[in-house]
């Protein structure tokens, strides 16, 4: 038993349906709590007011847009060495997720920010560089559609995804050069001297364990409809021949 | 190796290779700037540097897609990478041959255009400095977006698009070079780092555009 199982399709398909209504099910209760929560029974901030409740949905997206660029980074690195193709299938899944994240964090942190810095877009690094990975996210995604042969792509598709983690990174602390921000700093680290009050840091958690599992029940419904599509190629392949 | 260089900068230089229009474009660039911000000297002089990066760039960007694109097109893309030389040899040498016919002249030319952006003092130096070490950046990692793309059709525009994010780094170091130089402040930081894309961008980025045009051979 090893985790090179589910490189096999079939066997994959099966475990996902078995696992998927669970993961949807997680998901789902993880999100509406913590929500709920988060909306309706934690505080106002003292200087912020009710907008402080747009972390709950601001930073679980904006972690989630990074780490699924780094599952795109692994798979891309199993199709490359081990050429299973679930994986090439899981990154291309993920990527319209990750890029909708990137959205959301953007979007959310414009709103955010309009009251509070009485601005809804500044060249702050954070804002910057996550600009930068929705371009690379948006390059990643047009490769995949404007390459017909599914292997062909796959290929330079995970060639670009390492090249581009690479840039994505370089990219992120040049523009910490470049300028100095508003946005404030880490304040949920495990490490940090100050970090958000307890009241805000429960419900966040709860939010963003939801929006993980969130994220792997997309992965998990756009992978099996991936496989699935590449199954139908196959079987008109087959009837054309036939 | 050499003599696959030579070819290249002939194909390049002689009619209907292209030769010149990235600078052509770079001019109208530099022309067009002052019309579409106004002819103040001090705002040209504060957003000079900037725009001359800028507009290097994408005066590089212009003739990316002909580096492999004719060779793949007659068949003489098979032939090389089927040569005894190893095919990141061969990148290599269609990334010189780029910077040859298009950063180098950039080069040359940025400060002319500089006059006409009212660029400050020092800023000429350090332009010409910034660029000489930058420009074989985006030459190389030009190439391998080049590379990505050499078996579509119109891949002109993906491209661009693939293209633009991996020179975001690039660009920042050198137009901060420039802007620093202009306002006499210290350069050192930004161009030891310029110079340290640079240098990994030719030592890794050819093994990953010889890896995708094998795939695109296939």
């Amino acid at each position: 038993m090893s985790i090179w199982e589910y490189a096999n399709p079939k066997k994959f398909m099966q475990t996902s349906a078995w696992a998927l209504p669970w993961v949807t099910g997680l998901a789902v209760i993880a999100l509406v709590g913590g929500l709920i929560w988060g909306f309706f029974f934690t505080p106002d901030d003292y200087k912020q007011g009710s907008t402080v409740k747009i972390i709950y949905i601001h930073v679980p997206s904006a972690m989630m847009a990074i780490n699924a660029w780094v599952m795109m980074l692994v798979a891309s690195l199993i199709w490359i060495i081990r050429r299973h193709h679930v994986s090439a299938l899981a990154a291309k899944a993920a990527a319209p997720i990750g890029m909708t994240m990137t959205l959301i964090a953007l979007f959310t942190g414009a709103i955010w920010g309009q009251p509070m810095w009485g601005t809804w877009w500044a060249w702050d690094p954070r804002l910057t560089s996550f600009l930068i990975l929705f371009l690379f996210y948006l390059g990643y995604i047009a490769l995949w559609e404007a390459i017909d042969d599914p292997d062909t792509a796959a290929d330079l598709t995970s060639v670009l995804c390492l090249v581009g983690s690479v840039f994505a990174l370089l990219s992120r602390y040049a523009v910490n050069f470049w300028n100095q921000g508003l946005h404030q700093d880490a304040s949920l680290s495990m490490d940090a001297e100050e970090n958000v009050a307890d009241v805000f840091w429960y419900p966040l958690l709860i939010c963003i364990a939801g929006f993980v599992l969130l994220f792997v029940t997309l992965v998990l419904i756009r992978t099996r409809t991936e496989i699935r599509s590449r199954r139908l190629k196959a079987l008109e392949a087959r009837e054309r021949m036939a | 190796m050499i003599a696959l260089l030579l070819r290249d900068l002939r194909l390049a230089i002689r009619a209907g290779g292209g030769f010149g229009l990235g600078l052509a474009f770079f001019l109208i660039v530099t022309v067009l700037v002052p019309f579409g911000v106004g002819p103040e000297g001090d705002t040209l002089a504060r957003i000079a540097p900037g725009i001359l990066w800028v507009g290097a760039l994408l005066a590089c960007l212009l003739s990316l897609d002909r580096i492999f694109a004719l060779d793949f097109e007659d068949g003489s893309l098979d032939l090389l990478a089927t040569a005894p030389i190893p095919l990141e040899a061969v990148v290599t040498m269609k990334a010189a041959a780029h910077w040859l016919t298009t950063g180098l002249p950039l080069v040359v030319a940025a400060p002319v255009f500089g006059v006409l952006l009212n660029l400050q003092g020092e800023g000429f130096f350090w332009l010409t400095v910034s660029l000489a070490l930058g420009t074989p950046a985006l030459s190389v990692i030009g190439t391998f977006g080049a590379a990505l793309t050499v078996g579509l059709k119109r891949g002109g525009l993906l491209l661009s698009l693939l293209v633009l994010p991996l020179y975001v780094p690039t660009l920042i170091f050198g137009a901060e070079t420039v802007r620093r130089g202009t306002e006499g402040m210290e350069t050192g930081a930004p161009l030891m780092l310029l110079a340290g894309i640079t240098a990994a961008s030719v030592a890794l980025l050819p093994f990953a555009s010889a890896a995708a045009i094998r795939v695109n051979l296939r």
